[in-house]
């Protein structure tokens, strides 16, 4: 592994001939009905990027195929025909995972929309990749059932699309990731095989081949049905809110709750300058003169819920909380947690800019890094909100700039790469739920030495042997290792305003 | 590098100069569970022992993380008394078996006991792992946090793989604390009923963390906060089991040592929790809710396996003489992945050979 086999690769940017893309999309057709095949400019505008809306590239063809078999179909055609395959779920990814390339196709899979078999009693639900999350919970509802994982942007992004990226959410700290939930998925290698890993019988033969193509970012396989987990919904869920009059004793704080044996369901911190941003269009009801808050969601039966939260109040107060708050009713649990769903919409309202990170550090750590972005922030001269899924040690800095204002950006970027190598100094990830992708390809030259990034390869080539599944993502040559990459939002304006982002 | 590291080193290396082949070994609880024909002495388990008990030790637990760090010769009992000082313990429950496996076998063989469906299986645990290659290279895979998406999930994967890639170093594990409150309850049912409780029991918001069957009893396990292991209690019915006897019960399935086991031929099937119970004779198991089921006693010519795949699963021939092999064969196309990984990642074939898969 000390030699680093990288695969070969054709210049993701470089523009086909237009013989080419006309061979192609007319090969395309030729298997596919019409509407299924998109090859004017105009029809593939729309697919040039994903979430991270910095990164564009025009795509050479764009199919939307119905079925199974018309996948298999596409990906023998591709296959023969030497074209790179990008596969795009609900595109709300923000790593840049489906950005296209420039002579390669992208398979959409959001006309595999159906749910197959949702059975009540195995609590299993079987879904075509393009299924909304949120559909899965609201179809099993009525079994008083739902599927944990619940990414922010839960209302559009897909299953399929959370199976590549291996998705969180506000609830991972007690439910798990996307890997943690999923049973079986079936799809097709780009040879067009088929392939089944997992299944609704645990523990299998074989090397765990399910767990590696988890997040991994369309690389391995395509996807065309998962089997998900389905579990009980709990009768009850309150919500804590504790305020501290200092980032470090709120750090603190979360560790103490674990140590104290508690797992809530979610565990979310704040600083002031996010409270303060939030609470004028949200009225969450946060306490602003809090240099911190802490949400800590329990939920389960109201007698297991009664001493959780108890059991949490003595534990914050202990380490030094000046005010808890509980919520006591439905609505003002939501309403708590809306200010936490907005903050990034927040930050675009109180700054032209912000720049997102999506580091992860060890829990015990959280304090020394708010002290460490205090004092980045003078260094820099820029403004540094703090919301975290502090449960998990998963960080979403958002360093607000003004991009007009010449130097910001660059100082914002400076600013985000120290952040990020102290997450991997501190022990932790470049990433902690928003994937590689393009946008921290780069990064991934930090964490990762050249023998590691040649295993990587070597387990994309034991799936990929050709190297057309989403060609020059996620995983850099040594050539591409430069510097970090981060994500940008300019003028507040995210992809998908319309969605909550944690 | 640590001395004994080196020497591990040292020896891969030599292993790979030589061509020849070394067999990893823990404490050797596992030495039965692999990819042979019953007969060791015919089996394909070859290649010169390499003990790994000498590189061990907790590198780094602290109960706020959640999280526990070791060396792979590390003892599992070790590792359990360091948790228990803190209230904490492993939620997938590995097997022991007779002995004292390290934290290494445990995850290269990632077998789970009775809280596999509730808290989840080894690889739903495993954080980070260092591999020690065939080249002598040690590389790091995932972390110490439970939030980590940055490359392929390599950490997972080596979960199971019977160190057929290399020497796994290091491991970091996350933990989970010990429930408030833990009662066992006992009914009486017969295994079809027993499965549909289950399954039934397990569409409620009820902490229920193990569920098993034998014998004409369904025993269930309710873990967590007080007032929700009482309520539980109370839906659930049935005959309170005293913490010492529970205890006793739930060890005998986690570790192998009910009496069941001592019988030479058994079948593990691994099943949809909601399977209806097999025509299969001799003495049987249920655990997992289900999705476990152990049969003991001689089969006679039936077809184990392909019973197993027409209720939705798989056969693992877990003692007796297995002529076509023990795992449940994998699918062509999936094996095909098998081999370009172990062609990749081991090229001269030098860690374990065949134990995971006949001829790799």
């Amino acid at each position: 592994m000390v030699i680093l086999e990288e695969p070969a690769q054709s210049n993701p940017a470089q523009a086909p001939t237009p013989q080419r893309q006309q061979a192609v999309a007319a090969a395309l057709r030729a298997i596919l009905p019409s509407d299924c095949v998109l090859w004017r400019e105009e029809e593939r505008r729309p697919y040039e990027c994903d979430g991270l809306t910095s990164f564009r590239q025009l795509p050479m063809v764009v199919v939307l195929p119905r079925n199974e078999d018309q996948v298999r179909e596409v990906l023998t055609l591709c296959h023969r025909l030497e074209v790179p395959v990008v596969a795009r779920g609900a595109g709300t990814g923000l790593s840049g995972g489906a950005m296209p390339h420039a002579s390669g196709v992208i398979l959409s899979l959001a006309r595999l929309n159906r749910i197959l078999e949702l059975d009540p009693v195995a609590r299993q639900a079987r879904v075509q990749p393009g299924v909304r999350n949120l559909q899965v919970s609201e179809a099993a509802a009525v079994h008083g059932l739902y599927y944990a994982p619940d990414p922010s942007s839960q209302i559009a992004c897909s299953i399929g699309g959370n199976v590549s990226e291996n998705s969180g959410g506000v609830h991972c700290l007690k439910y798990g990731l996307t890997v943690h939930n999923v049973l079986r998925v079936r799809g097709f290698t780009i040879e067009g095989e088929l392939l089944e890993l997992g299944s609704s019988a645990p523990d299998g033969p074989g090397l765990d081949l399910l767990a590696a193509v988890i997040g991994s970012e369309g690389l391995l396989m395509i996807v065309t049905e998962v089997t998900l987990k389905l579990i009980p919904r709990p009768q009850l869920a309150q919500l804590v809110m504790a305020s501290f009059d200092d980032v470090g004793k709120a750090g603190d704080a979360v560790a103490a709750i674990i140590s104290a044996g508690i797992i809530p369901a979610g565990l979310e911190m704040m600083d002031r300058k996010a409270t303060r941003a939030v609470e004028p269009f949200v009225h969450a009801g946060y306490d602003l003169g809090a240099e911190a808050i802490l949400l800590a969601e329990s939920d389960g039966t109201p007698e297991e819920v009664a001493e959780q939260v108890a059991d949490i109040e003595r534990v914050v107060k202990a380490a030094g909380a000046t005010a808890v708050a509980v919520s006591h009713s439905e609505t003002e649990r939501l309403r708590l947690w809306s200010g936490r769903k907005n903050a990034f919409p927040a930050a675009g309202r109180v700054s032209a800019d912000y720049y997102c990170m999506d580091g992860t550090i060890p829990r015990k750590n959280i304090g020394r890094m708010l002290k460490a972005i205090e004092q980045m922030e003078r260094e820099y001269q820029l403004r540094c909100m703090n919301v975290f899924h502090a449960g998990d040690g998963n960080l979403h800095p958002l360093i607000l700039f003004d991009a007009n204002v010449p130097g910001e950006w660059t100082r914002a970027e400076r600013f985000g790469a120290q952040i990020l190598e102290l997450c991997v100094q501190l022990g932790g990830t470049i990433t902690g739920e928003h994937g590689v992708g393009v946008e921290k390809i780069n990064s991934m030259c930090v964490q990762f030495s050249p023998s590691e990034r040649g295993a990587f390869f070597a387990i994309k080539r034991a799936f990929d042997p050709v190297g057309l599944l989403n060609p020059g993502k996620t995983i850099p040559t040594l050539a591409r290792c430069a510097e970090y990459g981060k994500m940008h939002v300019h003028g507040g304006s995210l992809p998908h305003p319309e969605l909550p982002r944690f | 590098m640590h001395t004994e590291l080196l020497r591990l080193r040292e020896q891969v290396l030599i292993a790979r100069r030589d061509r020849v082949p070394l067999r990893l070994r823990g404490a050797g609880t596992k030495d039965f569970y692999a990819e042979h024909s019953g007969d060791p002495a015919a089996a394909e388990l070859t290649g010169s022992p390499l003990d790994l008990r000498g590189f061990s030790g907790i590198l780094d637990y602290e109960p706020s993380e959640l999280v526990i760090t070791a060396r792979c010769g590390t003892a599992l009992s070790q590792i359990e008394a360091a948790l228990a000082e803190h209230d904490q313990f492993l939620g997938f429950e590995p097997p022991a078996f007779d002995g004292d496996p390290t934290v290494g076998g445990v995850v290269a063989a990632g077998l789970s006991g009775p809280g596999r469906m509730s808290a989840g299986a080894v690889r739903d645990f495993v954080l980070g792992a260092s591999l020690l290659a065939g080249d002598g290279e040690l590389l790091r895979f995932g972390g110490r946090v439970m939030k980590n998406v940055a490359g392929f999930d390599a950490s997972r994967l080596l979960c199971g793989s019977l160190g057929i890639f290399g020497i796994i170093t290091e491991l970091s594990i996350k933990v989970l604390p010990r429930p408030h409150a833990e009662e066992t309850v006992r009914l009486e049912l017969d295994a079809e009923a027993a499965v549909a409780a289950f399954n039934r029991w397990g569409g409620q918001p009820l902490p229920i963390s193990a569920s098993a069957w034998h014998d004409g009893a369904a025993w269930v396990r309710l873990s967590g906060a007080q007032p929700a292991v009482r309520g539980a209690q109370a839906r659930i019915g049935g005959e309170r089991i005293d913490a010492a006897r529970a205890a006793q019960w739930w060890n005998s399935l986690r570790h192998c040592t009910h009496p069941l086991f001592s019988n030479p031929s058994i079948w593990r099937l691994s099943l949809p929790q909601t399977a209806a119970p097999l025509d299969l004779p001799g003495q049987k198991l249920i655990d997992w809710g289900g999705a476990l089921r152990w049969y003991a006693g001689d089969q006679g010519d039936r077809d184990v396996r392909q019973a197993a795949q027409r209720a939705g699963g798989t056969a693992m021939r877990w003692r007796g003489a297995a002529p076509a092999g023990r795992f449940h064969p994998l699918a062509p196309t999936v094996a095909e992945i098998h081999r370009r990984l172990k062609r990749a990642l081991d090229p001269e074939g030098i860690f374990n050979p065949g134990r995971l898969v006949a001829g790799l």
